[in-house]
């Protein structure tokens, strides 16, 4: 191959001004051109040892795909993501590419890395534009069923795995709509739900039937369902919200992260014809730094708040979110007070008015690598405000471990798995996703999804446990 | 979709309905709810269970009309159908003999103490019933509780129906003369369930009440839902509904209810605009009155 000629920079995704987006809720980025992404897959140097796939957590053929779009074989291009990311149109929109794929493309050494994430998602949406998703053969029966437990992208991904290897699947899911946190928690305007529609249906054109408004632990136990199913995957996430304990905090006005966006998301607060309330406020504060705090305070932004401030406890390196939440929430005027800890919740008449806080230092790193953050003694300062949000992280609900006592949980909460095979302490049962990692990615939750989707299948084979 | 397949109107305010909810009728106890959506742009309800059918695969609910979402579904009838039904959402009531016990409840607050004084009755408990309404029409099911329990007392706030006062009353006698009572349960407005805590505190009768804070998705996840107790925050959720009456933190409870009372009345008169008009005042005059009971 000729030597290739570096182009430093990304092709720039045309998006819509922030001026004009804080205002309504269509997605933010415009997504890519056919010439543009051709364009932008040019860019890749097609490594003999592409490190970028060693940041993929599914192993994505990313070189592989990126010739293809480069010739414009689009389609060739979605079917190769597809042999192992079953949900590019998603991943594309969410996945923290900068810390997986283009984090460790050769290229960001020196330039921009390749628009790995951009393209995953201009092939995928592409390839629904078509209006002709290809479904693949219906496989030989065999006659075994498998009961996954949740529609997030765990529960989603292992079902269509397990529907394409013939057996007979059924998701149940608590809510009255499937997709997980990706319909109750991301945005609109950051993964638009026909998006999440499209990928349902085609887990269901795949075979697997979707029942709602089931609370497995609750309608059915797990040994209830043992009865009828050859084999379970838990899927339920980490959907148990955390508060601080501190003073003020059940004051009216103040919201879990979960609920001031389900009622906006799954509940469509933002919309006049839903009946669903959510407090607008003039200044809304979201405590946290991470996606979902991004998600809260901008969401602010769309429902009328005349301010939307961001308290977070270390420094702007530190911050969790993906780098293009932070970017786009800034852009949205979004501010951020960092080095900042809540001390108490403040209010007059029930309702909240402000928080009280106190300044921070970094200290020595603690046991995850980041610098401590220190309080500076004597430091307390109020920030007003009529809403706050508390995103500071999610473990999973005990429903089911408390109605299954077999079922062996870790301290936080999080179900014990064998990583190698999603294997739970439970026979039959399998995990994967936020409900044994805690709060963590989606693409994460949907390698584990694969790992035991074929775990499973060769349980059913075998027998062996 | 889930099937309406009676209705029975006990007043204006009030209305029953019996669903077609197999799933949940099959495992429903007394003391747990539902959460029903009646349409794609609904609101989630939270709705005891106040009887339940699982060989029929039936469930019965009873709701008072107190804002926008349930004055709509006041207008629903026999042969539609509800989006949403899920549950059966929180713990049981914990039923066993305790021997002689009291339950109290108050309007609305018939329907969900019902199946509990069913069970109990059933466990071999001596039950007493107390029951208020703020007069004779908002009454039901008298000739029910009458047939699975002991001993009924009625009270009307006008003294148009058995005795004039409130369900405090009654309830402090009787603990009075009888030092053998047991426990206590109580359920209707929380006023009242705060009120008859109070009145039980002095004699260290255990109550329990079932606490109908403003919910979301009635699965753990949003907090919405959540209580004071002394021992710290609660889901009602998950961890109720019912909690000990002589631990919760009722002010923090009332105020938190009150929270969306604006956004509720706009949305009361926004639907009014729409098309409902002469009836729906006459609701929304009542039934603002008995939501800021609660
Ligand atoms: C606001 C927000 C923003 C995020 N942004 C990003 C992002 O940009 N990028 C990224 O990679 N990750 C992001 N995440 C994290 C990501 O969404 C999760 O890691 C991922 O969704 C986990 O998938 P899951 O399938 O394990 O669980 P979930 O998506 O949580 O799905 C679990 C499902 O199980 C259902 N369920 C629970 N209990 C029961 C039960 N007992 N019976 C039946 N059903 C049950 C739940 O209702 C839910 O639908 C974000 C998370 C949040 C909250
Ligand atoms: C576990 C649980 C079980 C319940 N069981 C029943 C039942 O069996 N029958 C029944 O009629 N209701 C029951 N409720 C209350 C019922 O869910 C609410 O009345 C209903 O959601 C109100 O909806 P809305 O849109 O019509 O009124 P909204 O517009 O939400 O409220 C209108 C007015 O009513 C007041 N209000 C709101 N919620 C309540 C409440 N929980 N209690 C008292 N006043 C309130 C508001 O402050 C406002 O003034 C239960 C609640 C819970 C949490
Ligand atoms: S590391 Fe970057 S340049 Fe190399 S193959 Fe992967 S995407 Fe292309
Ligand atoms: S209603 Fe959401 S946690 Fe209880």
């Amino acid at each position: 191959m000729a030597k290739k000629i570096i182009v430093p920079c990304k092709v720039k995704m045309p998006e819509q001004p922030a001026g004009e987006r804080v205002h309504n809720y269509q997605e933010v980025p415009y997504g890519y051109t056919p010439e543009e992404a051709m364009e932008e897959a040019r860019r890749c140097l097609q490594c003999a040892r592409p490190t970028c796939m060693d940041g993929c957590p599914v192993n994505v053929n990313i070189p592989g795909f990126l010739a293809l779009v480069a010739d414009g074989d689009f389609q060739g291009a979605v079917d190769m993501i597809k042999l192992t990311n079953a949900l590019p149109a998603i991943t594309g929109r969410v996945c923290p590419q900068e810390v997986q794929c283009e984090g460790v493309c050769v290229l960001n050494k020196k330039f921009e890395p390749v628009g790995i994430g951009r393209l995953e998602r201009f092939v995928a949406d592409w390839e629904a534009g078509q209006g002709k998703i290809a479904i693949p053969q219906a496989p030989p029966q065999t006659g075994r069923k498998v009961a996954v437990v949740g529609s997030g992208p765990a529960g989603l991904t292992a079902a269509a795995d397990l529907a394409r290897m013939g057996h007979e699947v059924d998701v149940f899911e608590a809510l009255h709509e499937p997709g997980g946190v990706l319909v109750y928690g991301i945005p609109e305007f950051r993964l638009p739900k026909a998006i999440v529609k499209r990928e349902v249906d085609y887990v269901k054109s795949l075979g697997a039937d979707v029942h709602l408004d089931f609370i497995v632990g609750s309608v059915a136990t797990l040994d209830e369902l043992l009865e009828k199913y050859d084999a379970i995957l838990l899927g339920t996430g980490a959907g148990l919200p955390w508060f601080m304990g501190l003073p003020g905090e059940n004051l009216g006005g103040v919201y879990s992260s979960n609920e001031y966006l389900t009622r906006v998301n799954l509940m469509k607060a933002y919309r006049p014809e839903y009946d669903t309330p959510v407090s607008r406020g003039n200044r809304v504060l979201t405590i946290g730094g991470g996606n979902t705090a991004m998600d809260a305070a901008r969401t602010a932004l769309r429902l009328g708040s005349k301010e939307s401030i961001i308290v977070y406890r270390r420094s702007r390196a530190e911050l969790p979110a993906r780098a293009e939440e932070v970017h786009h929430a800034e852009e949205e005027g979004v501010q951020f007070n960092l080095l900042t800890t809540p001390v108490a919740f403040h209010g007059k008449d029930g309702r909240v008015t402000a928080l009280e806080c106190i300044k921070n230092e970094l200290g020595e790193p603690d046991a995850s690598g980041r610098r401590k953050p220190v309080p500076i003694e004597g430091s307390n300062f109020f920030i007003e405000a009529d809403v706050m949000v508390i995103a500071i992280g999610q473990s999973p609900s005990p429903l089911i471990a408390n109605t299954t006592p077999e079922l062996k949980t870790m301290k936080n909460g999080t179900v014990a798995a064998d990583t190698a095979t999603m294997k739970t302490s439970k026979k039959g049962v399998f995990a994967a996703g936020d409900i044994i990692t805690g709060g963590a990615t989606v693409i994460l939750a949907m390698g584990q999804a694969k790992i035991a989707a074929s775990a499973i299948d060769e349980y059913l084979k075998t027998g062996v446990w | 979709m889930y099937k309406i397949l009676r209705k029975e109107v006990f007043s204006e305010t009030v209305k029953l309905m019996v669903l077609e909810a197999p799933l949940v009728a099959h495992k429903a106890k007394a003391g747990q709810f539902v959460i029903v959506r009646m349409d794609e742009t609904g609101e989630r309800i939270p709705l005891t269970i106040a009887d339940f059918d699982a060989e029929k695969g039936t469930i019965t609910i009873i709701f008072q009309e107190v804002g926008k979402s349930t004055m709509q579904m006041g207008l629903m009838e026999e042969g539609e159908y509800f989006e949403n039904v899920v549950g059966p959402l929180g713990h049981a009531t914990e039923i066993k003999n305790y021997g002689k016990v009291i339950v109290v409840a108050g309007g609305v607050g018939i329907a969900p103490i019902f199946p509990i004084a069913r069970a109990l009755k059933q466990a071999g408990n001596h039950v007493t019933a107390i029951i208020g309404a703020r007069n004779k029409s908002l009454l039901f099911w008298e000739d029910r509780m009458r047939a699975e329990t002991d001993h009924v007392i009625i009270c009307t706030d006008d003294g148009s129906y058995g005795r004039k006062g409130l369900v405090t009353e009654p309830l402090k006698e009787i603990l009075e003369q009888n030092k053998d009572i047991a426990q206590v349960w109580a359920i209707g407005p929380s006023i009242m369930m705060k009120f008859a805590s109070l009145t039980t505190k002095p004699f260290n009768v255990p109550t329990l009440v079932s606490l109908n804070t403003v919910m979301v998705d009635g699965t753990g996840m949003c907090g919405g839902c959540r209580v004071v107790m002394d021992s710290g925050a609660k889901f009602v959720c998950v961890d109720g509904p019912e909690f000990d009456g002589h631990h919760v933190d009722w002010d923090l409870l009332l105020s938190r209810l009150s929270f969306f009372r604006d956004e509720e009345r706009q949305a009361v008169e926004r639907w009014k605009e729409q098309d409902h008009k002469c009836r729906t005042d006459i609701m929304f005059e009542n039934g603002i009155k008995e939501g800021q009971n609660g």
